[in-house]
């Protein structure tokens, strides 16, 4: 079973996006931690990304934070390895295909395999590019994880017939970011994949509240939320963690409320 | 690579979000539909005829040949095209394709301002409102455009993330894209960006080699010995090469901004300085750094200033079909004012960037060798950060 099944044993998984290296490493490690210790799932790890095209203002800032902090990939290398010598939960890497392509795939997915990510989500890799990187994720067992967009409409049983590890459903359009609605009917887009896969789906994209994490997790398998988690270590830098990790905890229960 | 679209070799395919998946194979089909129907190539051609000024001139540059004393010279006048650049050869397309579709409004990126310009001038006259996203940086480079986009009915919107240049301005019109895609045609302005904007990029550029082959068959009666354009993304070096490129005796050369030199960082020299790599939607060179981030590149032309290069460029060039040479700042400004001299034709910074390499391959040419150059856009816009660079202060 791929680990990342195990982060949707424990009712509507809840998983949070943090982008590594914001404000700095250590911090990192810190609010890893903290989400872990307070009902994180399956933690999204950022890599920075000089431009990141798929993310809104506040995670283009803290890409922008973190490379000007110095952040490289072999440094998020080792932060993970540290991590891993008491962090179980399930950690995926979320990047851009050229971060994984310029290190040389096989080095880059090897070393997720050896450190410890189990899956990998690169938004600018739509299903007709997969081939780009999925026979390398197969071969370490790397879950290479596929998107499904409100605009998906006849691409989706074709897309999630051969997803792995869990579906990312994209619940708006747009680039990522708080919204004060969800207007897309996620239930429609979630039943379509239950009819081609059995593996799980969360919703990411504009969720920030605790009514809206309640809301997406009535129709998904978990709830992903990245610039809301994102805007307070902006404005708390350093002290983030204790933040969050309340943060966590409050929507790991609403989503299961 | 078995479900990947719109290769070129290795480069090209289609990087981007699930979100805008369906919008490119709608315009793929779209594309496939109507390349071939009659009525909408009748249309076309109406349009680049009485309203755009085509057939361009193919004007052989006398005074020019004469002083650099070798080869003969042909200027391919894009320069003297409605809205002052080849762009418009390519938005007139887009904009009647995306009217087919039933898109009423159009986004575009802009670097120096020549594709925004050409944008906002078709979204006027096919009355559809037009989003044009410019680099902050580049907004105060090119003003001037700034003001006529906004005097033809668009908004311009001036990028500030990263470098606030021209990548960014395409990030920026992607995102919009992805939260706006039912009404919105996104008019990209180069030969870049997943497929199909490559191909349909270069199909509606390709008409200046088609043109320029025929003008040089009947001036001289036999093909030019090369072809030279700039290349940023690379739309008019693609459309000058094209028609050209089955024609094995004639050498297709892009001259590259090398900024302040390709061994300094201040450059946006492409396939001299990048490497292989995965951004805006294809594969490609980039300039990058040993993590794959994208370099904030520099040169003195904000429509090159670019660190990626069209893919149909990157195979090309791994094909050894057309080669790609670095120009300086100081080599194009140099040709900018040559070129206002010699033949009173002031060209597009971008432009001088070719005719700086002309300068340096003509004299090494034999008399009875022929050369294109294409100007690709006319300089009025560049006058005053060239005399800026020239140290004079001047107002627009």
């Amino acid at each position: 079973m791929s680990k990342i099944k195990e982060a949707f044993l424990k009712g509507k998984a809840f998983i949070p996006f943090i982008t590594c290296g914001d404000p700095d490493l250590e911090t990192t490690a810190a609010l890893v931690r903290e989400m872990a210790a307070n009902g994180a799932d399956l933690i999204e790890l950022g890599i920075p990304f000089s431009d990141p095209t798929a993310e809104g203002p506040v995670i283009q800032e803290a890409n922008i934070r973190a490379l000007s902090a110095g952040t490289t990939t072999d440094k998020i290398f080792a932060l993970v390895e540290g991590l891993r010598r008491d962090v179980t939960v399930p950690m995926v890497f979320m990047t851009y295909a050229n971060v994984v392509y310029s290190y040389g795939a096989e080095r880059f997915i090897s070393t997720c395999r050896r450190i410890g990510i189990d899956g990998l989500i690169l938004p600018d890799l739509p299903y007709e590019e997969k081939e780009e990187f999925l026979p390398l994720c197969q071969q370490y067992d790397v879950d290479l994880i596929s998107l499904i967009a409100p605009t998906s409409a006849d691409r989706i049983a074709m897309i999630a017939k051969e997803a792995q590890g869990f579906i990312y459903i994209v619940s708006s359009l747009g680039v990522t970011g708080v919204r004060s609605k969800i207007t897309t009917d996620i239930s429609k887009l979630v039943e379509v994949v239950r009819a081609n896969t059995d593996i799980p789906c969360a919703v990411g994209f504009g969720i920030s509240t605790p009514e809206q994490a309640s809301q997406m997790a009535r129709c998904a398998d978990g709830v992903i939320v990245g610039s809301a988690i994102v805007r307070k270590i902006a404005e708390l830098g350093k002290a983030a963690p204790t933040a969050v990790g309340e943060y966590v905890k409050q929507m790991k229960q609403a989503a299961n409320s | 690579m078995s479900n990947s679209k719109g290769r070129f070799g290795v480069h090209g395919g289609q990087y981007i979000p699930e979100t805008l998946m369906n919008a490119v194979i709608e315009l793929e089909k779209a594309y496939d539909y109507y390349k071939n129907d009659e009525g909408f190539n009748r249309e076309l051609t109406e349009l680049l005829e009485k309203y755009a000024g085509r057939p361009s001139l193919l004007y052989y540059a006398e005074k020019l040949t004469k002083t650099l004393g070798g080869a003969k010279i042909y200027l391919k006048r894009e320069d003297l095209n409605h809205t002052g650049s080849h762009k418009i050869n390519n938005v007139l397309g887009q904009a009647l394709l995306a009217k087919k579709m039933g898109k009423t409004r159009l986004i575009a990126e802009t670097g120096a301002g020549q594709h925004g310009v050409a944008t906002a001038t078709a979204a006027a006259l096919l009355g559809m409102e037009c989003v044009v996203f410019m680099g902050e940086e580049d907004t105060k480079r090119q003003a001037l455009n700034v003001y006529r986009m906004r005097l033809l009915g668009s908004k311009v919107v001036p990028v500030t993330s990263g470098t606030a240049t021209l990548k960014d301005a395409v990030s920026e019109a992607m995102r919009e894209w992805t939260s706006r895609i039912d009404d919105t045609h996104y008019c990209l302005g180069s030969v870049m960006g997943p497929h199909p904007f490559p191909t349909i990029v270069r199909d509606f550029q390709a008409v200046i080699s088609k043109e320029a082959r025929a003008q040089i068959l009947e001036y001289e009666g036999r093909l030019p010995d090369a072809v030279i354009a700039c290349v940023g993304g690379g739309s008019n070096a693609i459309g000058s090469f094209y028609n050209f490129i089955s024609d094995e005796s004639v050498r297709l050369i892009g001259c590259e901004a090398a900024g302040r030199g390709i061994d300094t960082f201040e450059t946006a020299a492409t396939v001299n300085t990048g490497r292989l790599g995965i951004f805006h939607g294809m594969k490609s060179y980039f300039c990058q750094d040993e993590y794959g981030q994208i370099a904030p590149v520099y040169s003195i032309s904000a429509g090159l200033d670019y660190p990626g290069i069209g893919p149909e460029h990157a195979h090309l060039h791994d094909i050894g079909r057309a080669e790609y040479v670095p120009v300086t700042d100081d080599e194009a400004v140099d040709a900018f004012e040559f070129l206002s001299r010699t033949e009173g034709i002031i060209p597009a910074i971008e432009s001088a960037h070719a005719v700086a390499y002309a300068m340096k391959l003509a004299p090494t040419m034999n008399k009875d060798r022929i050369i294109i150059i294409t100007i690709s856009g006319r300089g009025d816009k560049d006058c005053a950060a060239i005399a800026r660079y020239r140290g004079e202060d001047i107002n627009e």
